[in-house]
């Protein structure tokens, strides 16, 4: 297990450098420049001495290769540079709103297994019941609802349910507080939207348990498991569940790296300042350092994610493990 | 009192296709200590009928709608759900057709060998480990306590047979039901496995019901063996009238398309012609008709019921007496 942990380690290297590399030249082929964008954005004039002053002090002079290399160094001093737009460090800039895109997503990783395997397994054990049937509907709910439109339902529901309990409205915090500053005025602020999202992605991993499931319980190994007159709750849990996993993790692994940087609009809709929102911004404002650095982010937790996946999966099953 | 009595069962299944009569209307006993082999083609229901008796037939689409099967006097199909747990793997164990899929790939060998002994037996973990090693030893496998630890893809095909076979008789059942056993092996590991099959239920005193389409298993190892054609036993009779005096075409059939030592090195095989008849458009007729070639006009409007040619020798055809013998003259 710690020779396949090691070798998988290593292999996330090569992928992280493929996509640096990618993200770096890419950008660099986006017409636009963060120059013509700052001084010429209010449609005035501007002097060409201006404009390549302003490429100096950004380095956007040097060749190319060389501002890669600079950019890659600085990974490994955990130095992000400065974002081209305000000036600010990067990693200052990132820092609060990681966190917070970060803890929803987590919270919302959180609720959407909580829901989905319990219903996941309830429906495909009795498949084709009532039971079966709502399960389904609630699911499929899941997929067709827009999480942002949830968001502003969720929104108007606390508003209207308070009013009408408590005699005056109540709305989730605007401001973000860490939640190892303040819990309480920080869980009251994320949970909305990562019920939003947890519904969503519930959803997603409730139809994938109940198929995986169906699948497993047709194995003869789920029929020896019953010819050895083990009950009920041992052949769904140690037998078929332990098998029918495999798939699901995978899609909750992706679906936690997406949450990481794609949430835009449910963003929006919960005035929170997270990654999304700022890699929309910066992309349109031509800000190469802080768009290179935000999407890195989001690549580093996919990678990151996919590893977790990966072990959670050698960790299932062991024929992967001594392979 | 036979240890086991099936009458008249049938286990049908309900498709999009229409019923399918898997099995209809089988009826045969297994007495103590006694080795009965059903043997059929694919598809004759040979399979179906084992797992109707510890119902283990999947609803849907699948559904035991009549007869009856008594274990030890108790009829195992009016039993609720936790009475027939009760009965699985401890008075009847099963082997089955698979070793590859027949055993979880991700529990370890000794997690899966101990599972109907802390399920039945109310051993602790010490115990059952003990258990488990001893049932290793039994069914010849070597390092036993390394086995424990290991899972299902570290072992080959027979030897996950063998643990099968040692899942089986963990807890001293009285009966056990071999599902086709050999059929996914080596020629050479099939011999070893029924070995040690025949072997073990001679020496435990275990019955056992072995469900096979080899008719060399059954001249080996089988006391009775019950011929099954479309979803009904067409003869049944002890292994030695089955093979030199079978009364009904289609086991004649079926031992004239295997090669056996005692006949002249240039006969011929003959294949059984024809294909096994749908089951869901049965007729009243004899189902084997369209294949056979004594068929009579009667064969075509009244099924034949199982009829006494021999003693404990039965055979469900109207023309039983007028069979050719089995061994021909070579061409």
């Amino acid at each position: 297990m710690w020779q396949y942990t090691f070798k998988r380690l290593l292999l996330t290297i090569p992928t992280l450098f493929g996509a640096a590399l990618l993200v770096f030249f890419l950008l660099r082929l986006i017409p636009g420049d963060i120059c013509m964008v700052r001084l010429g954005g209010t449609g005035a004039l501007v002097d060409p001495a201006q404009i390549e002053q302003c490429r100096v002090e950004l380095g956007l002079d040097k060749p190319v290769i060389l501002q890669f290399f600079a950019w890659i160094g600085g990974f490994f001093v955990f130095d992000l540079g400065t974002s081209m737009w305000t000036g600010r460090p990067i990693s200052e800039e990132i820092g609060l709103r990681f966190a917070l895109s970060l803890q929803i997503a987590v919270m919302a990783t959180i609720i959407s297994i909580l829901i989905a395997i319990p219903l996941g397994t309830i429906s495909a054990v009795k498949q084709d019941t009532w039971i079966d049937y709502v399960v389904r509907v609630i699911s499929i709910g899941g997929i067709a609802i827009p999480s942002f439109w949830l968001g502003i339902v969720i929104i108007l529901g606390l508003l209207i349910v308070t009013q009408n309990w408590f005699g005056e409205p109540w709305m989730p915090p605007i401001n973000y507080r860490p939640i190892w500053e303040d819990p309480a005025h920080n869980l009251a602020q994320t949970i909305w939207p990562a019920l939003a999202i947890g519904y969503r992605y519930a959803a997603v991993a409730t139809r994938m348990t109940r198929s995986t499931l169906l699948e497993v319980l047709r194995e003869d190994y789920v029929r020896t498991a019953r010819a050895k007159g083990l009950v009920e709750h041992l052949i769904i849990n140690r037998h078929a569940l332990r098998n029918a996993l495999l798939p699901v993790i995978t899609i909750i692994g992706i679906e936690f790296a997406f949450l990481m940087g794609g949430l835009v609009v449910t963003e929006q809709v919960f005035n929170l300042n997270g990654i999304g929102k700022l890699l929309v911004q910066s992309v349109s404002q031509n800000d190469y350092t802080m768009t290179q650095a935000l999407v890195m982010l989001v690549v580093i937790v996919f990678v990151l994610s996919n590893f977790v996946v990966d072990l959670a999966y050698a960790w299932l099953d062991p024929r992967i493990r001594y392979r | 009192m036979a240890l086991l009595e099936v009458e008249e069962l049938q286990t049908h299944f309900f498709t999009s296709a229409g019923i399918v009569r898997a099995v209809d209307g089988v009826s045969y006993t297994v007495e103590e200590g006694e080795t009965v082999a059903v043997v059929g083609e694919s598809g004759c229901g040979k399979s179906v009928s084992a797992l109707s008796i510890l119902r283990l037939i999947p609803w849907p689409p699948g559904r035991i709608v009549g007869g009856s099967i008594r274990f030890m006097g108790r009829d195992l199909l009016g039993l609720s759900d936790a009475e027939i747990r009760q009965v699985r793997g401890r008075d009847i164990g099963m082997v089955f057709q698979e070793p590859m899929t027949s055993l979880n790939p991700v529990l370890t060998i000794g997690r899966q060998l101990t599972e109907p002994l802390e399920a039945h037996l109310d051993k602790n973990d010490q115990q059952a480990r003990e258990r488990a090693l001893e049932l290793l030893r039994l069914v010849g496998i070597s390092d036993p306590q390394r086995r424990l630890g290991q899972y299902p893809h570290h072992l080959s095909g027979g030897m996950r047979q063998r643990v099968m076979i040692a899942m089986a008789l963990a807890c001293e059942p009285k009966l056990i039901i071999a599902d086709e056993p050999t059929t996914a092996l080596d020629v050479t590991i099939q011999a070893q496995i029924l070995e040690l099959m025949k072997d073990l239920t001679q020496r435990l005193g275990v019955a056992l019901v072995i469900i096979t389409h080899n008719l060399g298993v059954v001249a080996r190892y089988a006391d009775r063996v019950n011929v099954m054609y479309a979803g009904r036993i067409i003869e049944t009779g002890s292994a030695r009238d089955i093979y030199h005096d079978p009364r009904h075409p289609y086991t004649l059939a079926l031992l004239r398309s295997v090669p056996r030592l005692d006949q002249p090195r240039r006969a011929r095989l003959d294949p059984v012609e024809g294909q096994p008849p749908d089951l869901t458009r049965l007729d009243g007729g004899c189902p084997f008709r369209p294949r056979c070639r004594y068929a009579i006009q009667r064969c075509a409007t009244d099924y034949p019921p199982l009829m006494e040619t021999g003693p404990g020798h039965r055979s469900a055809c109207w023309r039983k007496d007028d069979l050719e013998p089995p061994l021909r003259k070579a061409s």
